[in-house]
């Protein structure tokens, strides 16, 4: 959906992993960011109807964007990548039995 | 852990430098404590990152940024990035997560300095993958420095859209078209404040070239828009709009940008309990503030476009009046040294606001903004329609609180910041009321999410910052 400015410019210095995936990215980049560069940019599907969202505001307003960043459900515009970060999109409501499972 | 100044300011955009570096010219320990990660606020996003990069064509108003931040940063003033407050206690005590460590902050004032945020503009389709603001884009623009992929629509009105499509052009973006929501009428409206405006001659001139430019670059623009409705499956992929006299025009799209102005970011200063009042030619409510900016709430100032909406230059004003006011409030100064600091202040904040009554009627959003078809999701997070609210607001004339309760609109994760003023335009529509006698929800703690864990971390060891 978007892309760099000016992509012949590597500023890509990190690795960060959404559902398991490694994805370069710039240190200190809003998350979120990086997720509008991919082929997928959806966040998450809403726990009432699982229907695809994808960043809106871009200043943590709207919560859109809310992800399972390192363990713990956070706005992605509103976080700045780091190397190694875990990322996991939250698809429809939560499943008491598969998190029993998970555990 | 716990920390003690005099003065903690919320926010470091144009108004939460300026009194935190004015604060500390009068002798305050002053914190300053931001969600995002650097300083800059929206309009100076990234400014210090950006510094070393060709981004000039982001303007001179994004690169005067830099020298306010490195004031910041030499003032003396403590700063605290990616920390949310989520609870203030009267005297005062902030609360505050910064990843997952929390910790509390006492403070003897505070100047909240949240700035704005874009109009929640629902219609059809809104929440399709692929729709943002233009806000968003901007920011996208700053960091980490992206522009749309594929030609971009942008739907709106006012000064925000025609200065992203001009930023666009000179960084190789492609731009499909400009859909112009503002109605005709308006043009009307505003003419008799336009010598007042121009008293800020230099700022309208500069925005009048914005136009002028975009008119000349050829981008297919089309005025009189209305009835906007996004279309796709998953992603968004077309927009139906009318436009002129009412003509059906589809496009296909998969990038739509859309504004409607910018109104003050009230969630704190409601959620403290401060009075608002309605303003009706920014369709906003606005915090009571007087001559320093001093809210309802005692020792709690408000400063910048959540002031109510100005503008940069504006909010550098109001911020360091606000921290004048608070260091007359603490004995820091004395009367006639504050009137002598804020006189020339008071005199540059009229210049800076001459053009509100021109563009406030220029810009003025029109009502379909606020009646959005029955299908239209209001509430994002808890997807409540138009239509399920029309209905209930017809039983009983339920108030925002008690449609919230029957609804759950307002009570998802953005707690009504994305449809808090819809909902109260269709109670007050639906009921014959005016909206200053609706009001809105009523904002209660936490602010922003915090966890269990969170919460219980909370010790009162008192550390020095």
């Amino acid at each position: 959906m978007f892309r760099r400015i000016d992509p012949e410019i590597n500023y890509n210095q990190v690795t960060v992993y959404i559902d398991g995936h490694g994805v370069a990215a710039e240190p200190g980049e809003p998350l979120a960011a990086v997720l509008l560069r991919l082929d997928c940019p959806i966040a998450r599907k809403t726990p009432i109807s699982a229907k695809p969202r994808a960043p809106y505001c871009m200043m943590g307003i709207c919560f859109e964007c809310m992800m399972v960043i390192d363990g713990v459900l956070s706005r992605a515009c509103v976080t700045a990548v780091q190397q190694g970060m875990q990322v996991e999109r939250q698809c429809g409501a939560r499943d008491i039995e598969a998190w029993k499972h998970k555990k | 852990m716990r920390h003690t100044v005099d003065l903690a300011i919320v926010g470091s955009g144009p108004a939460g430098i300026s009194a935190a570096t004015e604060a500390r010219l009068h002798g305050l320990s002053v914190l300053v404590i931001d969600e995002q990660p650097a300083p800059g606020g929206q309009i100076w996003r990234g400014v210090e990152r950006n510094e070393g990069r060709n981004h000039h064509a982001l303007g001179k108003d994004y690169r005067v940024g830099i020298e306010f931040v490195m004031a910041l940063r030499a003032s003396g003033a403590h700063y605290m990035p990616d920390c949310q407050i989520w609870q203030i206690e009267s005297g005062f005590t902030l609360y505050c997560t910064r990843k997952q460590d929390s910790f509390s902050v006492r403070a003897a004032r505070v100047i909240l300095a949240t700035g704005a945020q874009e109009r929640p503009v629902p219609f059809p389709g809104w929440t399709l993958p692929g729709v943002m603001t233009v806000g968003a884009a901007q920011i996208l623009l700053k960091t980490p420095g992206e522009i749309p992929s594929t030609p971009v629509w942008v739907a709106g009105s006012g000064p925000l859209p025609l200065l992203y499509l001009t930023q666009l052009r000179r960084f190789g973006g492609r731009i499909g078209g400009y859909l112009d929501t503002t109605p005709v009428r308006n043009i009307r409206n505003a003419l008799p404040f336009l010598p007042q405006a121009l008293r800020q001659g230099s700022e309208l001139l500069k925005g009048l070239s914005w136009i002028a430019k975009l008119q000349f670059q050829g981008i297919p623009t089309f005025r009189n828009v209305r009835s906007l409705e996004a279309e796709g499956e998953p992603f968004l992929k077309r927009l139906h709009f009318t436009y002129g006299n009412g003509k059906a025009r589809t496009i296909e799209t998969n990038v739509l940008l859309v504004h409607e102005g910018v109104i003050p970011s009230i969630h704190m200063s409601m959620g403290l309990g401060c009075e608002h009042s309605w303003n009706e030619d920014q369709q906003c409510f606005v915090p009571v503030l007087d001559r320093w900016g001093h809210s309802s709430t005692p020792g709690l100032f408000v400063a910048g476009d959540g002031a109510g909406i100005g503008g940069a230059k504006a909010a550098v004003t109001r911020g360091r009046l606000a921290a004048i006011g608070a260091a007359l409030s603490l004995d820091k100064l004395r009367p006639a040294e504050g009137e002598r600091f804020s006189a020339p202040l008071r005199r540059s904040l009229d210049r800076s606001l001459a053009s509100r009554p021109f563009l406030d009627q220029l810009f003025r959003p029109r009502e379909d903004v606020f009646s959005p078809p029955d299908e239209t999701l209001i509430c994002r997070c808890e997807e409540i329609t138009a239509a399920e609210i029309r209905a209930l607001a017809r039983i009983g004339s339920p108030g925002p609180n008690q449609l919230k309760s029957f609804t759950r609109a307002g009570m998802g994760p953005c707690q009504g910041r994305q449809c808090g003023y819809t909902v109260a335009h269709i109670l007050a529509s639906t009921q014959g009321r005016s909206i200053g006698d609706v009001g809105y929800y009523r904002i209660r703690p936490p602010f922003k999410p915090v966890t269990l864990g969170e919460l219980t971390q909370i010790n009162q060891e008192e550390m020095p910052l």
